[in-house]
């Protein structure tokens, strides 16, 4: 029997927040901490947590696993399993709705502050804007991002500063956009990043890189954005 | 009393996925107010898990290539009950769908030329059929649903779409003259109830492929707006027809993309050997998904299947090499790699044919007007009420989907309904209010729930439906074990009606959200087992080992599931096509 660990919160019965303990019968099995959630609740059906497409690819089961961020359904027992133990908190850092389920306002918040959407004024052509394969390259490492926010509830700057510091997911999307050959806002998007919080709070201590499920890299984003606002300076 | 709020909006939309998302965004850039109910996040419906591409004749990879000829072959995957001026208004206008899609910044793969990569897929073709496999569906790698659905999400975010995020439709509001003004949705963060009035409803609730045990979809995709029309006395059209994908990994279920195929890998049974080859000696791995999954299935049962239990096939990747492979189809080395416990670098994936497409729903127009069909056999529009994407059948996919048409339906119907309703809002919609009646009318279900004491554990209870569909109405069905299962379905009824809310909290309550969408895939289920059982013969999806010919003296037609008194009527296709005769029926050979 597995011994599992849960964060627990409901704001109508709790005065605060406790840790549950669970057992878990795996039969031996490596399977997903999501598998283990799904068959808690069966037992539990008050335990609560966000999830979807149990595939690693909508973004929405992003929790702390034995101290790690990470997606639940594709984060499998014989990595989440620490000293014969398995712990399930929420994301750090941001405001518990109920659980596992975290309020993401603010995440989301520092996204759209990026204006995470092309710009291009010019008179688009009747057919799509030609793009060589070089320059789609540069998307790649970029677009992937399923915003689970397990980097940016990963990023001590973040919770600091989550209302002015974008994290690292967001910067990945400003990112996304600086380096799209067709985007036309440079200029704008780069103005609008310029100031000491935005971009600068980022300490390079890859958290980031650590924890994403996508294997993707916001800390050599944001030091790409970092040498283009250096760049516009001088 | 119906004591709850009112939120006003000029149409709504129900479900943030793909289709929801482009519906919304024409109303938003109209400048209507418009709000998109959606019960997880946007960027985390099921649109997202799409990954080899969007088919459409863009003539990036073939200069010459016709959509006309993408139009044919859809037709004739559909096994000739997809309704030709549909098929014919999707491929002709799919192109400038896909060249705004990329004007708002989908990062499409993209040919030596700077052109959008095309790849070929299942069932395209160059020329009617004469020409041999078409490289057709337009991809960003084999993340495509990812890129379109967070690019749609982006352009609404642009345009000030609201959205009501984490929201949860329970049913229908209709007024007296039974057309539809809105809906009573549930806030899953607060619990509370609130009536969103609208004058143009539009269901874009996608698939319900959790009614079966074996699938390709996301935990979310529990049939909510089919549940929803049915319980409000609305009919659904080919419910009966489900895709089940050839490749689905073994024991998980996660999908492997047609891509997979189309850039050159195979299948392969026990004996290694190539079985398509036999099957289907013209198009292979890559006829049309019915024919495959039913070929994956013989070898399985005349025992060929691979594995200890000899209960799945393999799809063999390795000879594309690593670079190939890194390059065209990066997600599904990622998939195999956690679900199988294979490197397709090195060895085959595990696959077995799983449950993965809705082509039936809720029978629209090409302007996705919902319908229903009165004892004569004409269609009515149904006031106020609109669906597209897979929740509708508008129908382009008739009894068999092609590979990349899913997401172009959503794009071109989307938009389709987005534009129709616009206009409707500037000539002005006239519909009478609900009364409190009517509110409280589309609550019972809602209150039934939140008042129960005892009965059964919803998970315990969908597993048994699950279960059910699985063993009677898989990918060959008979018409005796057809009855058992719907025999099965009608005891399961009264046992899901009065399922336990083992939590009766406010706050982001997933129980009740479940216990809810457990209800709606029942009558979804409920649907299919009825109407499959109807429809005497084999036609795409529908394969009958009592039946196994396609009869289209007395079923090239849509069938009609009218669930007040569960009755299968038929409505004729549509053959009128605008730009040239229609597509007689033909055997359907690859």
């Amino acid at each position: 029997m597995l011994n599992v660990s849960i964060y627990r919160y409901n704001p109508e019965v709790d005065s605060e927040p406790y840790m549950q303990d669970f057992e878990f019968d795996t039969q031996g099995k490596d399977v997903m901490v999501l598998d283990v959630l799904e068959k808690l609740k069966i037992e539990d059906p008050t335990l609560v947590f966000r999830r979807s497409c149990r595939e690693g690819v909508c973004g929405s089961d992003g929790m702390n696993i034995s101290g790690k961020n990470g997606l639940a359904c594709v984060t499998p027992l014989s990595e989440a399993v620490k000293k014969g133990k398995l712990v399930i908190r929420p994301l750090p850092g941001l405001p518990v709705i109920r659980d596992l389920v975290i309020d993401m306002s603010q995440f989301y918040a520092q996204y759209e502050k990026i204006q995470p959407y092309m710009i291009n004024n010019t008179p688009a052509p009747a057919i799509e804007r030609l793009q060589s394969q070089e320059e789609r390259a540069k998307l790649d490492g970029l677009y992937e991002c399923i915003l689970c926010a397990c980097c940016s509830t990963a990023c001590p700057s973040f919770w600091w500063n989550p209302d002015k510091f974008i994290g690292p997911s967001g910067l990945l999307q400003a990112y996304r956009f600086l380096a799209d050959s067709r985007d036309t806002a440079t200029e704008a998007r780069l103005a609008n990043l310029d100031d000491p919080f935005s971009v600068f709070r980022c300490h390079g201590i890859m958290n980031c890189v650590q924890v994403c499920p996508k294997g993707l890299n916001p800390t050599k984003a944001i030091g790409h954005i970092r040498d283009m606002l250096v760049r516009t300076a001088t | 009393m119906a004591n709850i709020r009112t939120m006003t909006f000029d149409a709504v939309i129900v479900g943030g996925g793909g289709s929801g998302m482009r519906a919304a965004l024409q109303l938003a850039q109209s400048g209507y107010k418009t709000a998109v109910i959606t019960k997880v996040f946007p960027t985390r419906s099921h649109t997202v898990s799409a990954q080899g591409g969007i088919t459409c004749a863009i003539a990036s990879d073939d200069p010459n290539d016709q959509w006309q000829w993408h139009m044919y072959d859809t037709i004739k995957g559909a096994d000739f009950i997809g309704d030709q001026e549909a098929i014919e208004y999707m491929c002709q206008t799919g192109p400038e769908a896909i060249f705004e899609l990329e004007h708002m910044g989908l990062p499409f793969s993209r040919t030596e030329q700077g052109r959008i990569y095309q790849r070929p897929f299942g069932g395209q073709s160059k020329d009617f059929g004469k020409g041999g496999q078409a490289a057709r569906t337009c991809a960003a790698a084999d993340r495509t649903g990812h890129a379109l659905l967070h690019t749609l999400y982006q352009g609404n975010l642009k345009n000030e779409t609201t959205f009501l995020n984490e929201w949860f439709a329970v049913d229908i509001v209709k007024n007296a003259d039974n057309a539809v003004v809105g809906v009573v949705a549930l806030n899953i963060e607060t619990g509370e109830t609130v009536y969103v009035k609208s004058k143009a409803t539009v269901f874009a609730t996608g698939g319900a492929g959790r009614i079966y045990a074996s699938t390709t979809n996301a935990h979310i995709c529990t049939g909510d707006g089919i549940g929803m029309a049915l319980r409000a006395g609305f009919p659904v059209q080919d419910i009966e027809m489900w895709q089940f994908h050839p490749t689905g990994i073994h024991g998980a279920g996660t999908l492997v993309t047609e891509g997979c195929r189309g850039e050159g890998g195979y299948l392969v049974n026990k004996d290694g050997e190539r079985f398509m080859e036999r099957y289907a000696p013209n198009a292979k791995d890559l006829a049309g998904r019915d024919v495959v999954a039913r070929s994956m299935v013989l070898e399985i049962l005349e025992g060929r299947g691979c594995g200890p239990d000899g209960d799945h096939v393999y799809l063999k990747l390795d000879h594309l090499g690593e670079e190939t492979l890194n390059a065209k189809l990066p997600g599904i080395l990622e998939l195999s790699r956690t679900f199988a416990h294979a490197d397709p670098v090195k060895e085959p994936i595990p696959v077995v044919p799983t449950c993965h497409y809705m082509m039936g729903g809720i029978p629209t127009n090409v302007n996705g007007q919902a319908l229903t069909v009165d004892g004569e056999g004409n269609d009515h529009v149904i006031e106020g009420f609109y669906a597209c994407g897979e929740a509708a059948c508008v129908s382009v996919h008739g009894a068999n989907r092609l590979g990349g048409n899913s997401l172009l339906d959503l794009v071109v119907f989307g938009r389709a309904s987005g534009m129709f309703i616009e206009q409707q809002l500037r000539e002005g919609i006239d519909l009478k209010d609900a009364s409190e009646a009517d509110i409280e009318a589309a609550m019972a279900g809602l209150n039934h729930l939140n008042d129960s004491t005892g009965g059964e554990n919803a998970s315990v209870l969908r597993a048994e439906l699950q279960t059910i569909m699985q063993n009677y109405f898989g990918v060959f069905r008979r018409g005796d074990f057809m009855q058992e299962g719907i025999a099965k379905l009608a005891a399961l009824r009264p046992r899901i009606k009065n399922v336990a809310l083992g939590d009766k909290s406010n706050a982001f309550n997933t129980s009740r959200i479940e216990a809810l969408e457990l209800q709606n895939l029942f009558e979804v289920a409920e649907a299919t087992a009825i109407t499959a059982e109807a429809r005497t013969e084999s036609r795409g999806a529908h394969a009958r080992e009592d039946f196994q010919e396609r009869d289209d003296v007395n079923w090239l037609c849509h069938s009609v599931f009218f669930p007040s008194d569960k009755r299968v009527g038929k409505r004729g296709v549509n053959f009128n096509l605008k730009t040239r005769e229609a597509f007689e029926p033909q055997i359907r050979t690859y």
